[in-house]
């Protein structure tokens, strides 16, 4: 049985003086016990807002959530908050994107871990201290019992996000979501928290939900990977089919515009025309279309569905990539 | 923080020294010059004189400035001409200055204690009744004047219903020891209760006109400060952590939005100062409100001075108090 079942979940921003923004549409998928699951797309297809809407810290006011979101056995979208806080930092916790804000600059790092700790495995302050020092050291945090008594803005961009792991993983949840967890950091860096988000969750057995804009992540990371294109999924695939055979062209855009080790040298990216802001409504057909290459008439017409297309593997396009192909090859 | 602390000691003298030189050319450039300041425009040729030769007033200005200085640090300037005649001013400052202590302390505590919980609530619950009760309540604050209110809150609580004392700091039948001036303390010391709760009702009405300014400035900015840190990821972190309501509210939000509030707090003191001018008139409350407005009727610059350079020391000492606390409260002062 999956551990996390999203299903049909969609998140609509409804302000009066504002059109409503639909930024999660329709969303399902399945998260299993220890594995990794990415959603991958650009800024603004809905990722944050579909990882927020799972751990219930969407706004209240003016947002409109429906759909389903079960973590082993129980519905989360009904959780009362005061329910909800039971829940969190225990059974599923969340990494953000930028560590410097997201760490409170007049808490003492390990009071913000052992807050958490002291909350959820009923230690007492002096335990669930040494406790976080203990996962300081883990996250490779070096003289954690110094660190502890320090504040953020005296720590290195790397070390915040170590810090807030640590954080996020104190109780051993079962759930972990990572939001862009290395966007802000620098290259060097990234890879490093990479991983060490992957020993921690081989470590601890934890489900990671990846979410990421950066198809190289991904490659390095995923069992199976969700791409999203304006709130909707487009593809789903395990990793490896994913990358050797892209079906979405939307994927296969992304993919191009990704620098790649064997690529030829000085050979020029080939990033997706267009932005998110040519869009059409997805009432309208397709919302990929008008950046589309592969668009024909129809895509303009009627919004394809997500249709499994083998065993694992979904797809939400009019026209995918090697249908031609394929079809030749029948002929 | 020792550094830091040294530094801002020195804009204290600065502040103090810059003031001084201030005063003494005030009271060189009065009209008749200091003699007249002090004797009045009916004095006598010779008592004149004499004033002069006593003054040094015959000698140059650096050495009467240097004068000037050493009799301040005794707390020597002069005697009372018109708040309380032969007096010497050093001793009716002291006398009166428990009073307007008393009163803008409570003032401010009630200040604080209102404007700072309805600030977060009405923050948490923006546009509710709550939210536009207290704007409105706080607009009305700011717009209707100190005197105004402290003649409405009068009229209303002691004259028309009596339920209030009207005026002075406690009533004349009560048998009262007085140590230190400060009467709520001085009955709390001696454990006259009844002295300590008489003088504390006659504090209310004044304290609450007081505040209203001071109330208006804390509350709105509690709940703009609020309002911006429940939006910070911080929050949302703290959040994600499950950490109940009562945790997420004070450790994370109230912590960081205290900041700009606590400074603010040190800069009423100003306001608290120029409310208490006012409202000790008001309400008869013999302080230092009501001997800086009678001294400058009765043009009583001995007095004067004294009550402005302690002002402006009293300003810049608990500006510096503000900053040590936020300094605590922010570690990124502290450690940088
Ligand atoms: N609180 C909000 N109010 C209104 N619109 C929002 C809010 N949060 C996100 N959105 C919109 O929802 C869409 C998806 O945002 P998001 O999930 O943050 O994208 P990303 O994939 O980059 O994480 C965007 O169009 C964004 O503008
Ligand atoms: S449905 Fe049409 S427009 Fe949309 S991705 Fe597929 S081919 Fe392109
Ligand atoms: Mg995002």
């Amino acid at each position: 049985m999956a551990l996390l079942e999203v299903r049909d979940l969609s998140v609509r921003f409804v302000r009066k003086s504002e059109p409503t923004v639909s930024a999660v549409d329709g969303v399902s998928f399945d998260v299993h016990p220890g594995s990794t699951v990415g959603l991958v797309g650009e800024s603004g297809c809905g990722k944050s807002v579909t990882s927020l809407a799972i751990m219930g810290l969407l706004p209240g006011r003016g947002t409109e959530v429906s759909g389903s979101v079960n973590l082993e056995g129980s519905e989360l979208l009904r959780l009362s908050q005061r329910e909800f806080d039971r829940r969190r930092g225990k059974d599923l916790g969340m990494v953000f994107q930028d560590p410097l804000t997201s760490l409170n600059p007049v808490v003492p790092i390990g009071l913000q871990v052992s807050e958490v700790i002291e909350r959820h495995r009923g230690l007492s302050r002096r335990d669930a201290s040494r406790e976080a020092a203990r996962l300081l050291d883990r996250v490779g945090i070096p003289d954690p019992d110094r660190r502890l008594k320090e504040y953020s803005h005296q720590l290195s961009g790397g070390m915040r996000q170590r810090a807030l792991i640590a954080m996020a993983l104190a109780c051993e949840p079962r759930l972990l979501i990572a939001d862009e967890p290395t966007t802000a950091l620098d290259v060097t860096i990234q890879a490093q928290i990479l991983t060490l988000l992957k020993e921690l969750v081989a470590e601890t057995g934890t489900a990671l939900i990846m979410i990421t804009h950066d198809l190289g992540v991904v490659a390095g990371m995923c069992d199976e990977v969700n791409v999203l294109y304006a709130g909707r999924i487009v593809e789903r695939a395990q990793r490896h089919e994913l990358f050797s055979r892209p079906r979405h062209p939307y994927t296969a855009g992304l993919m191009a515009s990704v620098p790649r080790l064997d690529s030829p040298r000085g050979q020029r990216l080939a990033p997706i025309e267009g932005s998110v802001a040519d869009n059409i409504p997805w009432e309208g057909g397709c919302a990929f279309s008008p950046r589309c290459g592969n668009a024909l008439a129809v895509c303009g017409e009627r919004a394809p569905e997500l249709e499994t297309i083998e065993q694992g593997r979904l797809l939400r396009c009019h026209n995918p990539i090697g249908a031609a192909e394929l079809e030749r090859a029948h002929d | 923080m020792l550094r830091y602390t040294v530094r801002r000691l020195g804009q204290l003298l600065i502040v103090t020294v810059v003031l001084s030189v201030l005063l003494f050319g005030w009271l060189r450039a009065l009209p008749g010059g200091p003699v007249s300041a002090l004797l009045g425009e009916r004095a006598t040729e010779e008592s004149r004189a004499r004033l002069v030769q006593q003054l040094g007033l015959d000698q140059p200005l650096y050495v009467q400035y240097w004068k000037f200085v050493q009799r301040a640090i005794t707390g020597d300037f002069g005697v009372s001409t018109g708040v309380q005649p032969g007096t010497p001013a050093m001793e009716v400052f002291l006398q009166r200055m428990p009073a307007t202590l008393e009163l803008s302390v409570l003032a401010l505590l009630l200040a604080v204690a209102v404007g700072i919980p309805l600030g977060y609530f009405a923050a948490r619950r923006q546009g509710g009744w709550l939210d536009n009760l207290s704007i409105t309540w706080s607009l009305i604050g700011v717009a209707v004047p100190v005197f105004f209110l402290a003649f409405l809150l009068k009229y209303v609580f002691a004259i028309e219903f009596g339920v209030l004392p009207a005026s002075g700091r406690q009533a004349a039948g009560i048998d009262a020891t007085h140590a230190t001036g400060f009467f709520v303390l001085d009955g709390l010391l001696t454990t006259e209760w009844d002295a300590a709760w008489n003088a504390l009702v006659h504090l209310l009405l004044p304290a609450v006109a007081l505040s209203t300014i001071p109330f208006a400035v804390i509350f709105r900015l509690t709940r703009a400060s609020v309002l911006d840190v429940v939006e910070e990821d911080y929050v949302r972190t703290a959040r994600s952590k499950g950490l109940g309501a009562m945790v997420v509210r004070g450790r994370h939000i109230l912590r960081n939005a205290m900041l700009p509030v606590v400074t603010t707090i040190g800069l009423q003191t100003g306001a608290l100062l120029s409310g208490a001018v006012l409202t000790e008139q008001v309400f008869n409350i013999p302080g230092i409100g009501q001997a800086l407005s009678l001294g400058f009727q009765r043009q009583d610059y001995a007095v004067l001075q004294v009550v402005i350079l302690a002002t402006a020391m009293v300003y810049v000492l608990v500006n510096l108090l503000v900053d040590l606390a936020y300094a605590a409260i922010d570690p990124r002062l502290r450690t940088r």
